[in-house]
């Protein structure tokens, strides 16, 4: 889960990381008002959304009047902010931060994140901050220094000596720096982050290190433990499919093709999309749903594809073993039946009662067209939709 | 012969008395050799009951104890899961096998380290199979988790996977080409675990009963990529190799925890070009990963 760069300086503040002083808003008013407020003749209009590359994209203006907040917070409230990762039709804004302006005297990158490799927690830190760490990574890899934390032990004080030193602080903001890489480890455990970045963090012409974004991913294994971070979700940043999908324990992601599909398993699911792909066509999304699919599941992942105007054509691919094949069938039918199908439905079953599954199919009368392997599959739905 | 679980396997099941746990102990009992592979069940609040038969005893210690049992299997919920492999470790199992999917992460990390500081520190060393795993199956003697047993053959392929589903897909296809399985191994889909692909390959290129493999994998992380450069300079035996996801677009999580593509070198095509380049024969094709195998023998 995701959140905006104003609740994860919240967040920062909570664990004791200086941040700039900021507001939140809603509207122009709000925004002139939280300048007033502020203080100072220097802002920072920065458009929240999600997606990284707000400041490429026009989403982050300097102001050096109330009249200039005002012009901007009016240009970028409401605007489609494109970023790399926002894909081609934006993110509209809806929430912006007003902020103190900073005195940057240098710009780094740090970072903490789960190493599948090592099984560690890594911190990362880097002198090139304020750029796109995958670019940094790329060109000058040796600019980027590694520390891999145990979490029976935490950031040691010799570990975040490295970053700082690493990086370059000058030794009079590294006792700063260390005291900031060891606070943001310590968010990051406390709660159930998947990734803490700040990028830049900052030094201050007074020698003092700010955090000057946030940007946080949070493990939906344990939102059940962090109700405070789960009062962050923004419904209005994610996929209206997905949290509709997500109500009826469906794993569901919107793609670009034309065949839906629908399958039991995530692995199976995947490989069924790549078949799609292989015999010619493009899939509409992924749909998983789960080893204990009902007939209520499968009408809503019915819905849920057909939502999708771009869709010509619906393949499901069933590997029953727990969930029986003529469960599935009963809910497919049930689901073609009340959704009114009338794209093509080619059904590809195996495994625990394949054969009643299949019976159940032929017996409903409607012109489902059944497959043997995922090959046949893919191959009849790429033609029955041309 | 197999790897790591035979009809002599002995078995503690964490977590019994649940829901989930009850339903596919009953369906491991019913499974070949499962009536004396199944010998204990975990529940501190129920310990001296017995369900299928099966006496349930307080801790694992204790269940290990007295039966001699040297393998547990967990359907614990995942708020208690890493505790109960925690508990399976301080007991000395040779294996701990976690059904249980959706653990925290942080959960996993910690468990993990404690797990290999026991190591570190020379105690024994429990392997954990998981989480969020189908579990792992020895063909006509024994089966350990969720998979369905009827499509599944005694033979001489090594099947491993990530995933459950796709598993099962592998099995049925080896099986209806009059092939069977040595054994059947699913190392699950979260991005911190025990057993990764390395260690499956390992055992497979060790087991005299096991003459091919296929090696299944999905987007996310560095394991296939390892396995595959370990299997170039010690594998003997013939390996299929496939990757789920090659349509899977980057950030986005595709339903199993780690299947994310957070790099260049964790998507599908960069996998099976790896794999490639270590000598297996891969295929974007998931209906003739058999076939393709049957052509290798």
């Amino acid at each position: 889960m995701k959140i905006h760069e104003y609740q994860g300086k919240e967040i920062l503040r909570k664990f004791g990381v200086a941040t700039p002083r900021g507001i939140p808003c809603f509207s122009v008013d709000e925004a002139v008002k939280a300048a007033e407020q502020l203080g100072g003749n220097i802002w920072v209009v920065k458009a929240q959304i999600h997606a990284g590359g707000r400041g490429k994209g026009g989403g982050v203006k300097l102001a050096r009047s109330l009249d200039e907040v005002r012009q901007h917070a009016g240009s970028i409230l409401g605007m489609q902010l494109k970023t790399h990762q926002t894909g081609p039709e934006g993110q509209q804004v809806r929430r912006l931060l007003i902020e103190d302006g900073a005195d940057i005297k240098k710009e780094y990158y740090v970072a903490a994140l789960t190493d599948r490799a090592t099984q560690k927690v890594a911190m990362m830190a880097s002198s090139e901050g304020g750029m796109d760490i995958e670019e940094v990574a790329h060109k000058t890899p040796e600019k980027i220094i590694k520390v891999f934390v145990d979490p029976l032990v935490g950031l040691t004080d010799t570990q975040a000596r490295e970053l700082a030193e690493g990086i370059g602080v000058p030794a009079a903001s590294q006792a700063q720096a260390i005291d900031t890489f060891k606070k943001l480890y310590t968010c990051y455990m406390e709660t159930d982050a998947s990734l803490a970045e700040i990028n830049p963090l900052i030094l201050e012409g007074n020698g003092n290190i700010k955090a000057l974004d946030a940007k946080f991913n949070f493990d939906s294994n344990a939102l059940y433990r962090q109700p405070e971070i789960v009062a962050y979700r923004d419904l209005d940043e994610e996929d209206a499919d997905e949290i509709e999908a997500s109500k009826f324990d469906l794993a569901y992601i919107s793609l670009d093709g034309n065949i839906g599909c629908l399958v039991n398993g995530a692995g199976l699911a995947m490989a069924t999309m790549d078949t799609i792909k292989l015999f010619g066509a493009e899939p509409a999304n992924f749909l998983d749903v789960g080893g204990g699919a009902t007939t209520e599941k499968v009408t809503e992942a019915f819905k849920l594809m057909l939502k999708n105007p771009k869709v010509k054509g619906i393949l499901v691919n069933i590997f029953g073993g727990i969930m029986k094949c003529d469960t599935i069938a009963t809910g497919i039918v049930a689901a073609a039946r009340e959704t009114h199908l009338s794209v093509p439905l080619v059904v590809r079953m195996k495994g625990t009662n394949e054969d009643l599954g299949k019976q159940i199919l032929a017996a409903s009368g409607l012109p489902i067209i059944a497959a043997d392997t995922m090959a046949e599959a893919a191959t009849r739905i790429v033609a029955a939709v041309k | 012969m197999s790897i790591l679980i035979n009809k002599d396997t002995r078995i503690i099941t964490q977590g019994i008395t649940g829901k989930t746990g009850q339903f596919h102990t009953e369906k491991c009992i019913e499974y070949a050799n499962g009536r004396n592979c199944f010998v204990a069940g975990v529940n501190p609040k129920k310990a001296g009951e017995k369900i299928f038969d099966v006496p349930i005893f307080a801790s694992v210690k204790e269940a290990k104890a007295r039966t001699g049992a040297t393998v547990s299997v967990i359907y614990v919920p995942p708020a208690g899961a890493a505790d109960a492999i925690w508990e399976a470790c301080e007991a000395d199992l040779d294996l701990a096998i976690c059904i249980t999917e959706g653990i925290p992460v942080r959960d996993m990390l910690v468990v993990r380290n404690k797990m290999k500081r026991k190591v570190a520190q020379g105690g024994k060393e429990t392997l954990l199979l998981g989480p969020n795993c189908p579990g792992l199956i020895t063909p006509d003697e024994v089966k350990i988790g969720i998979m369905p047993g009827h499509i599944h053959r005694k033979g001489r392929i090594g099947v491993v996977s990530r995933s459950g589903t796709l598993t099962y897909e592998a099995v049925a296809q080896v099986t209806e080409l009059g092939l069977g399985q040595s054994s059947a191994v699913g190392i699950g889909g979260d991005p911190i675990n025990g057993l990764k692909h390395i260690d499956i390959m390992r055992m497979f290129n060790d087991d005299p009963d096991t003459d091919a493999v296929i090696m299944i994998g999905e987007i996310g992380g560095p394991d296939e990529a390892d396995a595959a450069r370990w299997c170039k300079d010690n594998m003997k035996k013939p390996v299929v190799g496939f990757i789920a996801g090659v349509t899977a677009p980057a950030g986005k999580r595709m339903g199993h925890a780690g299947a994310l593509i957070s790099g260049g070198a964790d998507t599908a095509d960069a996998k099976l070009a790896i794999m490639e380049e270590c000598g297996f024969k891969i295929t974007r094709d998931p209906s003739v990963m058999g076939k393709l195998l049957k052509s290798l023998l």
